[in-house]
């Protein structure tokens, strides 16, 4: 599904992912961890396109693929639907948006403008916007850190039943372990240019935070992070 | 967002000082201090104006020079929004472009009158291709200056979502850089009146500048108070058209103050 192969990335002196190498199975859910500037928002931009890739690297990478930034990054001059809709092609695309919406919780916001949503309602229409074209592959830089805890919930349910319909493979960057926990198949750590920690997450879903085996995953990851005991 | 709109009574204040200064006007004339060899009072000009506009006369002037202004300002303003989408889409487009346009911008333009007149004569072509130069430059400027401010990131988002070269400049670049593209219209318009005056002096057969040199020879300054007011006026409906497109445009946009 996605193969990528020796990507090394540097902003001057400092070596930012060193020949890192990465594999996503058609379907997977992947969480990536690492501390804030570790590289996370920077190995996204190779995989989407959207920095070139350095020589020497490889990349297979789906072509429909769908991105939530880690701002919402929507048009101001636009309203919501439109841009929910941007890029997409036939007479049913208001539909679509409208869907895509109510499937976020903001439906009946269609009409109004990016300048009246609030935060976390931003963010929720650039995930709205980049469900709605139903991506083979989802790339997801920290779309839920804005979002307030209940609503985060409510996301959290949105991207499951939408993983049961749609098998999406999707690389999800959170500083949340509890989330990546909760979501993921598998999750990385990425840190000195690597990912030191590549760890499956067996759980059953739906997944409680409270059970044993969720707080042994729960502190290696913090230990990979190099979080001490009982923070996060 | 926009300031909040300046409340009755302090838009009344403001009013109080020039109500007053015409009234200091009327009363010096009206006393004799001030000769209308020099200037008329402000009720002979009203009467003159009146009395103009009754016979056909004042308003046929306006739309001859309001037909310069128009014509002037959109050839000039079409030369200078090819220009900015030329240099600011395209580096290449930007080498071949900009260069030229900064360097003919310091030239004081009013300055090529004369070659003006031999290259175009004395009838409408000068006048208005004055005006097409003067306003050409401010709307390049902002234009080119918004297009290459365009917030990168909206630009990537919508690459990432599949919108090509040109939706890319029609949904994102264009609506981006138009607010600066605004301002400059509005100094496009200032320019455009300036230049007009300017040009209207270039043997005009018609329109207000013909108006204002016809009086001036005939020793008429409530004629020449009515020309002057004209330009003011006139300019100032500009501007304020202006405003309005602005407001709309800005009802959207996060952050950014309409002036
Ligand atoms: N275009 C750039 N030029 C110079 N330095 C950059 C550039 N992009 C990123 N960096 C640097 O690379 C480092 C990693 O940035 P990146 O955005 O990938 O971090 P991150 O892991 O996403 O962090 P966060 O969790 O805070 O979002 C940062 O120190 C940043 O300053
Ligand atoms: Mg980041």
């Amino acid at each position: 599904m996605l193969r990528l192969r020796n990507l090394t990335r540097s902003f001057g002196a400092r070596l930012l992912l060193d020949r890192l190498a990465l594999d996503l199975a058609a379907g997977e859910r992947v969480a990536l961890l690492g501390r804030s500037g570790s590289g996370k928002t920077t190995l996204l931009r190779c995989l989407s396109g959207l920095d070139p890739l350095p020589e020497g690297c490889k990349l297979q990478a789906p072509g429909n693929l769908a991105m939530v930034f880690q701002e919402p990054r929507l048009l101001p001059w636009k309203p919501v639907w439109q841009n929910v809709a941007l890029g997409l092609a036939g007479s049913d695309a208001r539909m679509r948006a409208e869907a895509a919406l109510a499937e976020v919780g903001l439906a009946g916001r269609a009409e109004d403008f990016p300048i009246t949503l609030s935060g976390g309602e931003a963010q929720r229409v650039a995930l709205a916007r980049a469900l709605v074209r139903g991506p083979s592959l989802l790339l997801m830089d920290e779309p839920f850190a804005a979002i307030d805890a209940l609503t985060r919930l409510q996301m959290h349910g949105l991207m499951e039943r939408l993983w049961q319909s749609h098998a999406t493979t999707t690389l999800l960057v959170t500083h949340d372990v509890d989330e990546a926990l909760t979501l993921a198949d598998r999750a990385l750590v990425l840190a000195e240019g690597r990912i030191c920690l590549d760890l499956p997450i067996p759980l059953s879903r739906p997944r409680e935070a409270g059970t044993q085996d969720f707080a042994v995953l729960r502190r290696r990851l913090l230990e990979a992070l190099g979080v001490g005991d009982g923070e996060g | 967002m926009t300031a909040a709109p300046a409340s009755p009574a302090l838009r009344m204040n403001r009013l109080i000082s020039p109500l007053v200064l015409l009234a200091c006007w009327q009363a010096a004339s009206s006393a004799g201090v001030l000769p209308a060899r020099i200037l008329t009072s402000p009720w002979a000009v009203l009467q003159a104006g009146w009395a103009l506009a009754a016979t056909g006369a004042l308003g046929h002037h306006l739309l001859v020079s309001l037909a310069r202004v128009v014509v002037g300002l959109a050839i000039g303003g079409s030369l200078g929004v090819a220009f900015a989408l030329l240099a600011g889409l395209s580096r290449r487009g930007e080498a071949i472009i900009d260069a030229p346009l900064q360097m003919l911008r310091t030239l004081p333009f009013v300055g090529l009158v004369p070659l003006f007149i031999l290259w175009f004569g004395i009838g409408e072509t000068p006048k208005i291709a004055l005006v097409a130069l003067g306003s050409l430059f401010p709307i390049y400027l902002t234009l080119f200056g918004g297009i290459r401010g365009v917030d990168r990131k909206l630009v990537e988002a919508a690459t990432i979502f599949g919108l090509g070269r040109f939706a890319i400049i029609r949904h994102v670049i264009l609506p981006g850089a138009l607010p600066a593209a605004l301002v400059g219209l509005r100094y496009a318009m200032g320019i455009a009146w300036l230049s007009l005056v300017v040009a209207e002096q270039i043997n005009a057969g018609a329109g207000i500048g013909y108006l204002i040199a016809d009086a001036r020879d005939f020793l008429r300054t409530d004629i020449i108070v009515v020309g002057l007011a004209m330009y003011a006026l006139l300019g100032l409906a500009g501007d304020a058209l202006v405003r309005v497109l602005e407001r709309r445009v800005m009802r959207t946009r996060p952050g950014l103050i309409a002036s």
